[in-house]
């Protein structure tokens, strides 16, 4: 009888953690300019332009792209589950165009605010995220009141709700695109194709608190996300508090997802393909699931980014051509393999 | 004997339209039950309220304690659920399933302990599915799938199994197996039965005693030889057969013409 240990849990997240650690390591050591290692931490308190690449540049970027493709994992995982639906992704819950919608107010009305961070010591953060986090916020609401039937989140409503939410807040965003002026529009587009650059630590932290947060509430409910795949009533008879459950895993995957997006933009595919190809390699029971599919999704970003930065250098592609590049072709061949496993008619 | 469950007037509508009404039913500790109706006389939503998924006007007792005493946790330790049929959406391994029937006896936040590999292992090996136990459940067949959601519920070490129709869409080989298998469980381990059931020969074979509903209230209720005769089966069905003991158990001919 072959069922989850402590054993495989150590041994798959601490393989895959490795990984994580030489991802760090050699996506910050890898971009257009050169940097010595050993240069920048002597100097970490003088100015220095390896300290300056290294450090200040790009470290941060990997951490974001990290906490980014490690929470968007996690969260079509959890997704999938709740809405025992394996094509769900977390672009499908509106919050996801509600914080794009939100950014994109930022940028038409405040482009050039930047709000100080414990007086500037902690660097200066653009109006945008929390413009963007807050149309998170309200679309998670409207989305969950929406759903939200006698004490229960009811799946076919909360996906319609998020598709057409979203089909709809695309079309007010194109209205916007549309009436402010050309190199506007271009800005809009480019927030819009998502990006990881990132200056301030302050972002990086901001993300991985709500990151972090979000990921242990939702590991700790791995044993009643297994259960709810089998439907609502036999979860419910097998002892889970099926109601609570869907509240708490919405609300917890809305405000990692509305965080997310508010700071980077919408990079798709992470959270689709990540947990297909996980849930190949160590199973489905999430409670192995999720942590193994956070930790993939972030040293899949991390590269992902690292090759946006690099392949057409000193110029920077967006992050999410590069997922999609990966992640629509292998898609593709995932729904092909089990087309033919099915027999014919 | 003590009282394992207890219902007092039970009512319950879908919407305006009712389904129970007025259904006032005491199962004993260690009985076997068979709940007989037609389509839509309320066999499912019956087993729905006794296992807490559906809310119900009237009571329900439990070990003597109102239902709504206990929390979903407990509830799913003293009753385990067969349901018709079910639909996994995820690959997990027949062993998985298995062991997600002792959700609620771990803690939700640690692994299965030994104990609960040991009663796992031991209600597969009672449903004769421990060669199955790394294989997908979608691969097997509806007899084999069957058998696993039994060994689930079983290793819910549960005080009283419900089951919905769980042979209807099996063969008559398959069926006979798992209404043995449910027999054998009643009579060694006393494990409290509540069965519905569709079909009234294969019900009266193997239970001894029976519930018939019908327009939402019990018709009938008693032994086999008191509840299937030509009468009550006329009345509820609507539908004219001939019955003839067979033994103590009586038999169920249909006539041609409806």
């Amino acid at each position: 009888m072959q069922v989850l240990n402590r054993r495989k849990m150590i041994q798959v997240n601490g393989a895959l953690f490795f990984l994580l650690i030489i991802s760090i390591i050699g996506c910050s050591m890898l971009g257009p300019v050169a940097v010595d290692f050993s240069q920048a931490f002597k100097n970490f308190f003088s100015p220095d332009p390896n300290t300056e690449i290294l450090l200040r540049t790009r470290l941060p970027r990997v951490l974001l792209g990290i906490a980014i493709g490690g929470g968007m994992a996690a969260c079509g995982v959890v997704l999938q589950a709740l809405l025992r639906n394996p094509l769900a992704c977390p672009q499908m819950l509106g919050v996801s165009g509600g914080a794009s919608l939100g950014g994109i107010l930022g940028l038409i009305f405040f482009p050039h605010w930047l709000l100080p961070v414990a007086g500037g010591l902690l660097g200066e953060i653009s109006w945008v995220p929390l413009t963007a986090f807050l149309g998170a916020l309200l679309s998670m609401v409207l989305i969950y009141r929406f759903s939200l039937f006698h004490g229960r989140l009811h799946p076919y409503h909360l996906l319609l709700c998020g598709v057409i939410f979203n089909s709809f807040i695309a079309a007010v965003i194109m209205f916007l695109n549309s009436i402010v002026d050309f190199y506007q529009a271009q800005g809009l587009l480019f927030w819009l194709m998502g990006s990881l650059s990132t200056r301030a630590y302050f972002t990086v932290a901001f993300i991985w608190a709500y990151i972090i947060f979000g990921f242990l509430w939702l590991w700790a409910k791995g044993l009643s996300l297994n259960l709810i795949t089998l439907g609502e009533e036999a979860a419910m008879q097998l002892g889970v508090e099926t109601g609570a459950l869907q509240r708490q895993a919405f609300v917890a995957s809305s405000l990692m997802i509305g965080a997310m997006v508010s700071v980077s933009g919408m990079i798709g595919f992470v959270g689709l393909m990540i947990p297909h190809v996980m849930r190949l390699i160590v199973g489905s029971d999430h409670r192995l699931l999720l942590p193994a599919s956070f930790l993939a999704g972030g040293i899949f970003l991390a590269w992902s980014d690292t090759l946006a930065r690099i392949l057409l250098a000193p110029a920077e592609l967006p992050v999410g051509i590069i997922t999609a590049f990966f992640g629509a072709p292998f898609f593709l061949f995932l729904l092909y393999r089990e087309g033919r496993k099915t027999p014919a008619l | 004997m003590s009282t394992a469950v207890q219902t007092d007037k039970l009512a319950f509508a879908y919407k305006d339209k009712g389904v129970l009404d007025g259904v006032s039913l005491s199962v004993e500790k260690g009985e076997m039950l068979g709940i007989l109706g037609p389509n839509g006389s309320g066999k499912t939503t019956l087993l729905k309220i006794l296992s807490g998924v559906l809310t119900a006007k009237g009571e329900v007792k439990i070990n003597g304690k109102t239902i709504r005493s206990y929390g979903r946790r407990e509830l799913s330790r003293l009753f385990a659920v067969v349901p018709q049929e079910s639909q996994v959406s995820f690959p997990y391994t027949v062993a998985e399933i298995v062991l997600m029937g002792r959700a609620s006896h771990h803690n939700p936040l640690a692994f299965e302990g030994e104990r609960d590999r040991e009663v796992a292992r031991r209600s597969m090996e009672l449903t004769g599915i421990m060669s199955l136990s790394n294989r997908y459940l979608h691969e097997l067949s509806g007899g084999e799938k069957q058998r696993v959601i039994i060994a689930r519920a079983l290793a819910q070490e549960p005080e009283i199994l419900l089951l919905d129709e769980p042979s209807a869409f099996l063969d008559l080989k398959h069926q006979v197996q798992i209404l043995e298998l449910l027999r054998r469980l009643n009579r060694e381990r006393q494990l409290t039965i509540i069965a519905a059931l569709h079909d009234l020969n294969l019900a009266a074979l193997f239970f001894p005693r029976l519930v018939m509903l019908g327009d939402g209230r019990i018709y009938h209720d008693g032994t086999p030889k008191d509840v299937l005769t030509e009468e009550t089966i006329e009345e509820v069905y609507g539908i004219r057969v001939r019955v003839e003991p067979d033994g103590p158990t009586p038999r169920l001919f249909i006539r041609a013409s409806v």
